[in-house]
């Protein structure tokens, strides 16, 4: 990834000024990825080149909105529902594709939580077959395996954290702009 | 391949009006041999209730259970309990063996119970005890033994005769990360070489991927499936 389609997910409800995609994109994804302001309009240059965002309005000063197009829309749907790959995976894109797919309104989040639990489990299971396929290997081997074993349970781990954290969420409002007394847990339901 | 266990639109709610509980709503699922398949999902997910109702533990509200072509409804409570008997094995997480007997005791006492003469049942036992791996200790009692050990009388008792299907609840939920995994060699192996259809129920991913099949149960759902994998290997089996 891709800035690319974090800003196409921000952009996904309404026509926005390049700074605000910063302040937002890091909002969204927290610590995880610092933006520089040339990064993100860099990105537009090229977003707006490839048909997936356009112009939409621009100021006297000389500032513009943009807004995404059909393609782009298309694009960003592909993108939700691609499971993110083990082996070209830079890093944290699947943390920063929930964080977007929770940021923005109307992603079935859940469910993509349950595509990537799936993929990464079929990686789990070809790397289990190659271990098993290789009882008497080279343990230097087998201990590689077993290195992308742990990282691949890992990963299943934290999305069903994911997932019991989004389910003791759900029916809250998406902004949570009120102050609360207490974090109650009373829905949490393991 | 005709499916050794084949549940269809299996449905188990406890309880009535608004307090009932919906545990099952509505599963399908087949295991053809040879084949494990994992469940998983989050506690309260009906995991288990999906696993005891395989076994003819627990009855269905609506909706099929057929194992080795039998339709568990149409049999009768003895006609279930035989059934368990002679075609089903459970593995539970805690074991589940009889302190006062021998580790081979505890092997025999399904086929003792369904009629067979105690010596041939022993012969049998023992035989059992071999495949896993410990026929040395056959005249051990439970309480003699390491986890790891236990669990592989449990398997044994599992497997012991003619099984078909093979029921794992946790079975690695209270042993160290390495004896679980040898007791995943043998479900595996059980499967692979005798034909049988394993259903093995765990939260452990690393354990699920033994499985060909992984389903993801969800408020008694199924929710999604990973695998099954692509048989790199499926034209050489062919040929033989």
């Amino acid at each position: 990834m891709s800035i690319k389609h974090g800003l196409l997910a921000l952009l996904r409800e309404e026509p926005k000024y390049g700074y605000q995609l910063r302040g937002e994109f890091e909002a969204a994804t927290g610590a995880t990825w610092p933006l520089n302001i040339g990064q993100v309009y860099t990105t537009l240059t090229r977003l707006e080149r490839d048909g997936l965002v356009r112009a939409a309005s621009t100021e006297a000063d000389g500032r513009s909105t943009y807004e995404i197009t059909e393609a782009g829309r298309d694009e960003l749907t592909n993108w939700f529902q691609t499971p993110v790959t083990r082996e070209s995976r830079p890093r944290d894109e699947l943390a920063i594709k929930l964080a977007l797919a929770l940021a923005v309104p109307g992603v079935d989040v859940s469910a993509v939580v349950q595509r990537q639990r799936a993929a990464t489990m079929q990686s789990l299971q070809e790397l289990t077959r190659l271990k098993r396929g290789d009882r008497e290997g080279e343990i230097s081997w087998r201990l590689v395996l077993e290195s992308m074993i742990f990282a691949a349970e890992a990963e299943i781990r934290w999305l069903d954290h994911c997932e019991s954290i989004l389910l003791r969420h759900r029916g809250r409002p998406a902004t949570t702009a009120q102050p609360e007394p207490a974090e109650d847990t009373t829905g949490a339901n393991r | 391949m005709t499916a050794i266990l084949d549940v269809r639109n299996l449905t188990r709610t406890h309880g009535q009006g608004e307090q009932a509980v919906h545990a099952l709503r509505g599963v399908d699922l087949s295991v053809v041999p040879g084949e494990l398949v994992a469940v998983m999902g989050p506690s309260g997910s009906g995991k288990s209730t999906l696993l005891t109702c395989a076994g003819g533990l627990d009855r269905p509200t609506r909706g099929e259970v057929i194992v080795d072509g039998n339709d568990l409804a149409t049999l009768g409570p003895a006609g279930v309990a035989a059934l368990r008997r002679r075609r089903i094995g459970y593995v539970f997480q805690d074991f589940n063996l009889i302190p006062a007997l021998t580790a081979a005791e505890n092997v025999a006492l399904p086929l003792e119970l369904d009629g067979t003469r105690t010596r041939t049942a022993r012969k049998y036992a023992e035989a059992a005890l071999q495949e896993v791996g410990i026929g040395e200790l056959a005249d051990r009692f439970p309480d003699d033994m390491s986890g790891g050990q236990r669990q592989r009388v449990a398997i044994a008792r599992a497997i012991v005769g003619e099984r078909r299907l093979l029921l794992a609840d946790e079975p690695t939920g209270a042993l160290d990360s390495e004896t679980g995994e040898a007791v995943l060699q043998l479900l595996r192996d059980r499967c692979d070489q005798h034909g049988i259809a394993g259903v093995l129920v765990t939260h452990e991913a690393r354990h699920a991927a033994w499985a060909d099949r992984v389903v993801y149960l969800r408020d008694g759902v199924l929710v999604g499936q990973a695998g099954p994998l692509a048989e790199p290997d499926e034209l050489l089996q062919g040929s033989h």
